[in-house]
């Protein structure tokens, strides 16, 4: 290659545009033409993951099962009796924690039978009122922070039991409450063992990646076949899915213990196991906590996943509301889940924040305070609801449990405000979607689709070869030649273009936004903390106040995608831009720049590794808010993983399909983080 | 000076360091075999390693505080990592208490720390999630002490150290100061017979570290500890130590008293270090004195022998005669004229500055 070109990146960009430009020209539609698109030699792999499942679970390892009401050994395959066991104990310990607050028989029934119970009408397990569960709440909120949270929990738990969704809420809360532990669990454990021995962190590295990219919606099919549908495969996916960025959180902390602390943990003769627990893993313990947190965000986000494949609670209920376009009900649901998911990220950091007092000298009651008030509650609570047994005779005992949408509601009132402006701005809007998508999305879209393979290869791989180097150009063409293998490049194209859309308009909004704030330290961190509050929302509540303005279409799903991906551009522009090294600012004031030269001669150059960093994560939230748009209606790779949870050859084609997106993440991403770190290193930074 | 080190031959070697080298790469065990004495660091390199400590002996005898004193990358520090096995030596023998450190399995090894050796860290290593009296406690919680003892054993360390009143801060609520007195508490909670020290002031601003310094030497009056103190300041060296190892490139060029050091350089590397040195701020009488001759005629003035020439040097030089110099019994044990302690301060320096 002559030297100029290695010398400019700008030439070399140019060549690279010429090039693909030509080749865009040269290569026309043709079905034989493997410079136009490749041959889907790899379209047998869904059946192989299928035949491979199907032979894990009926076939394999037959081990002999005795069947008490048959009275004899059956043969059954291992691979099936172990998901079942696992599925039957999920179900039974989601079941025992939602009859703990909701009533029932099921738990009885479990150490009984269903004729136990129906000979003896009193073995039913009685509900909790809801002002007993939510007085409890509030003083766990109060002992492990104070009033403020306290009061936030009362106030969440009203809004709860007055607007009806108590029991949904309970619902989702009981599935949060088994899946959330267990994956912190799993977490912790295997974020330890990657972090002992390479040889675990080599192996687990890939398939975290490729599970941080896949989409919540490809996981659902194989867990639908191996685990049955239910609360417990709902549980069971969103383990799956909270699990990787627990593991990630982890390892990076005990990673950053710094070693002086290890060597004081060592010198003073700790053995493993007080090394782990007393000394590493509580020196990690912000990295673990900001781990569980991440969870329980993640636990909240899947609850309308989860409902696909039988999770009952606020996430069926929100699922059914939007289909049938009831969008009041959808928001009162959707700020449910919000509620709930403030509240238990206020709770988990403030459990993390206490400390023991050692020179407290308390008596019996003070020490049991908290135990005496919760019992006070209980009594308290049970003598309202015999008291509302009697004041609402004829009517619900709303002392004792609201019943599921017989609470107060605004809907109507949401209602009324979404027809008004469908009145009011039915042409505006319609003309802007027409326009958007006769103007903008349909000719990008053709765009993209009328590229020849080639020419995407060389476009890609030959970014990636300019910024990351030749082993990044090898990597991102391997992620791409897997979707051009298989029977889904057309569509992967669809995704990609939408992707596209909502990178470059988020990546704009956000940048310019993040960078205007950046400039005010009160602006900074009022944005800061807004991006903050925004993303403790559940990617679905995006999808609920566009439906209300622009209906069922693509463009809905553009627009949440934008609201969704705007978020991480903007948070990383301001961060990046605020930790500018001040000695560069006086550097830069001593030779007289002015305000705008600074930023873009000082400010933006160093900060614009950090930001690609959020355009980075802009991308995959873009790509994850696309494939959820599936549900309203694109026609992408989403749709078809979610047509593929109702067909039988469903698993293989849904991993296949989840897979071909987490590459499209994964090839931008190792573009994005090479090029950033080369940057930031030779910039001095980190 | 010949009278300290008998004594210190007498009692017994607590730390005892055999040949211990420490080398970096893939094949220090091949270039190991090959090695007769020192190693060169020419066929390290060639051998695709870095040699960190290179054939170093030594001993520490009871209640000795022996200072190891390099520049960064002089395997100072990895030469007290070896000893206190935070890493493994390559080769060669230490001994703690007449027990093979570098035999010992790793229960041993956790019991031998547990009881024995107390460590302070530059980074002063406090588990930040715990207070300063949990970091205190630490060690013997980690034994199986149980919570209400060690608090309050852990109280009176707080004490001992100065921070009585700061019991339930957390380490990031403290000043850097305040902070290595926590480390130094923590180190001392399970009364330690061997104390190491990583450059325990090179994080502290120079106030704080003369406070500190001053600090340990007031800990080290009542606790009498055997201690090896890794710096990289000469002068800390110099006011701490009994006796000083000064190493470079993995070899320790000279171990003596710090008088010794500065009066007698044994090689060019250490004479750098002593050039600059006020003598006057770190000699004592005894070490620049005549012997005591019993025909000159004397002055009226006494010295003791254990004073730091500065502070007397007023009065000897005020004296025409020879100034008699007593040791704690007000014996006389030896002579010094004004003459000479001018010399001993100013004569050396100028030859040296014209060679």
């Amino acid at each position: 290659m002559p030297s100029y070109l290695k010398s400019s990146k700008a030439i070399q960009f140019g060549v690279l545009f010429i090039a693909f430009f030509l080749l865009n020209a040269l290569i026309g539609p043709s079905e034989s033409n493997y410079l136009w698109r490749l041959p889907p030699l790899l379209k047998d792999i869904p059946f192989l993951i299928n035949d491979l499942v199907r032979g894990l679970m009926f076939e394999w390892m037959p081990i002999d099962v005795y069947d008490p009401s048959i009275d004899e050994y059956e043969q059954k395959p291992l691979f099936r009796e172990i998901t079942r066991a696992i599925s039957s104990s999920f179900s039974f310990v989601i079941n025992a924690v939602r009859e703990f607050i909701l009533g029932g028989s099921k738990t009885i029934v479990a150490f009984s039978s269903w004729d136990f119970i129906k000979e003896n009408p009193w073995a039913v397990w009685p509900a909790l009122p809801w002002t007993v569960v939510v007085g409890w709440a509030m003083v766990l909120g109060y002992k492990l922070q104070g009033r403020n949270l306290a009061f936030l929990t009362g106030v969440a738990g009203l809004y709860i039991a007055a607007f009806g969704q108590w029991s949904p809420s309970m619902q989702t809360l009981s599935f949060i409450l088994i899946a959330a532990p267990v994956s912190v669990f799993l977490g912790l454990a295997l974020g330890v063992f990657a972090y002992k021995s390479k040889a675990v962190e080599a192996f687990l590295n890939p398939l975290l990646n490729v599970a941080q990219t896949m989409p919540h919606y490809s996981y659902l099919v194989p867990i639908i076949v191996l685990f049955g549908v239910g609360d417990h495969a709902a549980a069971l996916v969103t383990i799956l899915f909270a699990t990787p960025s627990m593991v990630r959180l982890v390892l990076l902390g005990l990673k950053n213990v710094p070693t002086d602390v290890v060597d004081a943990g060592r010198m003073s003769g700790c053995n493993d196991f007080q090394m782990l627990f007393r000394v590493l893993i509580p020196t990690a313990k912000r990295d673990v906590l900001i781990g569980v947190n991440q969870v329980v965000m993640q636990c909240l986000s899947m609850t309308v996943i989860a409902a696909f494949i039988g999770a009952q609670g606020l996430g069926s209920n929100l699922l059914i509301a939007l289909n049938s376009l009831r969008i009041g009900t959808g928001l009162e649901i959707g700020i449910c889940i919000v509620l709930i998911a403030v509240v238990f990220d206020k709770m988990s950091l403030a459990w993390a924040n206490k400390q023991t007092d050692y020179f407290a000298d308390l008596s019996f009651t003070k020490r049991y305070r908290h135990f005496l008030i919760m019992a006070a509650i209980l009594v308290g609570g049970i003598v309202m609801a015999m008291i509302g047994s009697i004041i609402f005779e004829e009517d619900f005992n709303y002392f004792y449990i609201v019943p599921h949408n017989k609470g107060l509601t605004t809907a109507p009132f949401w209602q009324a405000g979404v027809d008004w402006v469908w009145d009011t701005f039915f042409y505006t809007l319609k003309s802007f979607n027409e326009w958007l998508i006769t103007g903008v999305l349909v000719p990008m879209r053709d765009a993209y689709l009328a590229m020849p393979v080639v020419a995407t290869f060389l476009l890609v791989m030959g970014t990636a070869y300019i910024l990351a180097g030749l082993r990044s150009a090898l990597i991102v063409g391997g992620f791409l030649l897997f979707i051009a293998f298989s029977e889904y490049w057309d569509r992967a194209l669809i995704t990609m273009y939408m992707a596209t859309f909502a990178v470059v308009v988020s990546g704009i909004i956000g940048i310019t936004l993040g960078a205007a704030c950046a400039q005010n330290t009160f602006a900074s961190k009022a944005v800061l903390l807004f991006c903050d509050f925004l993303q403790t929302f559940p990617s679905f509540i995006y999808l609920i106040p566009v439906i209300m303005l622009f209906g069922i279409t693509d463009t809905s799903v553009l627009i949440a995608s934008l609201a969704f991906a705007s978020v991480p551009a903007t948070r990383f522009t301001v961060e990046g831009l605020r930790s500018v090294p001040p000695v560069l600012q006086d550097a830069g004031s001593m030779c007289g720049v002015s305000r705008l030269q600074r930023l873009i001669s000082i400010e933006i150059p160093i900060a614009f590794p950090h930001i690609m960093l959020g355009v980075n994560q802009t991308v995959n939230f873009a790509l994850m808010m696309v494939i959820i748009g599936a549900f309203i209606g694109t026609i992408d790779l989403g749709q078809l993983i979610l047509k593929a949870i109702s067909e039988p050859q469903g698993t293989g084609i849904g991993i296949t399909l989840g897979v071909c997106v987490a590459f499209i993440g994964l090839a931008v991403d190792q573009i994005i983080r090479t090029w950033a770190n080369k940057r930031k290193l030779a910039l001095g930074l980190n | 000076m010949a009278s300290q080190g008998d004594e210190a031959e007498q009692r017994q070697a607590v730390i005892k360091c055999e040949s211990v080298y420490k080398i970096f790469g893939n094949n220090a065990q091949s270039l190991l075999q090959n090695a007769q004495g020192k190693i060169d660091a020419k066929d390290a390199l060639a051998a695709g390693c870095i040699v960190g400590v290179n054939n170093v002996s030594f001993e520490v005898s009871e209640g000795e505080l022996l200072v190891i004193m390099g520049l960064s990358g002089s395997g100072k520090s990895t030469l007290l990592r070896c000893i206190s096995r935070l890493t493994d030596a390559t080769g060669g023998k230490i001994f703690v208490d007449g027990q093979d450190l570098l035999t010992m399995n790793s229960k041993q090894l956790m019991e031998v720390r547990r009881d024995k050796m107390g460590m302070v860290f530059q980074n002063f290593g406090l588990l930040p999630h715990k207070t300063v009296l949990e970091n205190i406690a630490f060690p013997l919680q980690v034994k199986g002490i149980n919570t209400k003892d060690s608090i309050e054993r852990a109280m009176n360390m707080a004490e001992l150290v100065g921070l009585s009143g700061r019991e339930n801060y957390f380490p990031r609520e403290l000043s850097g100061g305040q902070q290595q007195r926590v480390g130094i508490a923590r180190s001392l909670a399970v009364e330690p017979d061997i104390w190491f020290l990583d450059e325990p002031f090179s994080a502290l601003d120079p106030l704080i570290r003369k406070e500190m310094q001053d600090e340990f030497l007031r800990l080290q009056s009542v606790l009498n500890k055997t201690i090896l103190f890794v710096t990289h300041d000469f002068d800390e060296a110099l006011r701490l130590a009994d006796r000083i190892a000064i190493m470079k490139e993995g070899v320790i060029e000279q171990l003596d008293t710090p008088a010794n050091i500065v009066l007698d350089p044994a090689t060019e590397y250490v004479r750098k270090f002593t050039q600059e040195v006020p003598r006057e701020k770190v000699l004592k009488i005894e070490d620049v004195m005549d012997p005591y001759d019993s025909t000159e005629e004397m002055s009226d003035i006494k010295v003791s022998k254990n004073a730091i020439i500065e502070v007397v040097a007023e009065q000897i030089l005020s004296q025409d005669k020879a100034v008699g110099v007593v040791d704690d019994n007000d014996n006389i044990v030896g002579s010094l004229h004004s003459s000479h302690v001018i010399n001993v301060l100013f004569g050396n320096r100028s030859q040296e500055q014209q060679g």
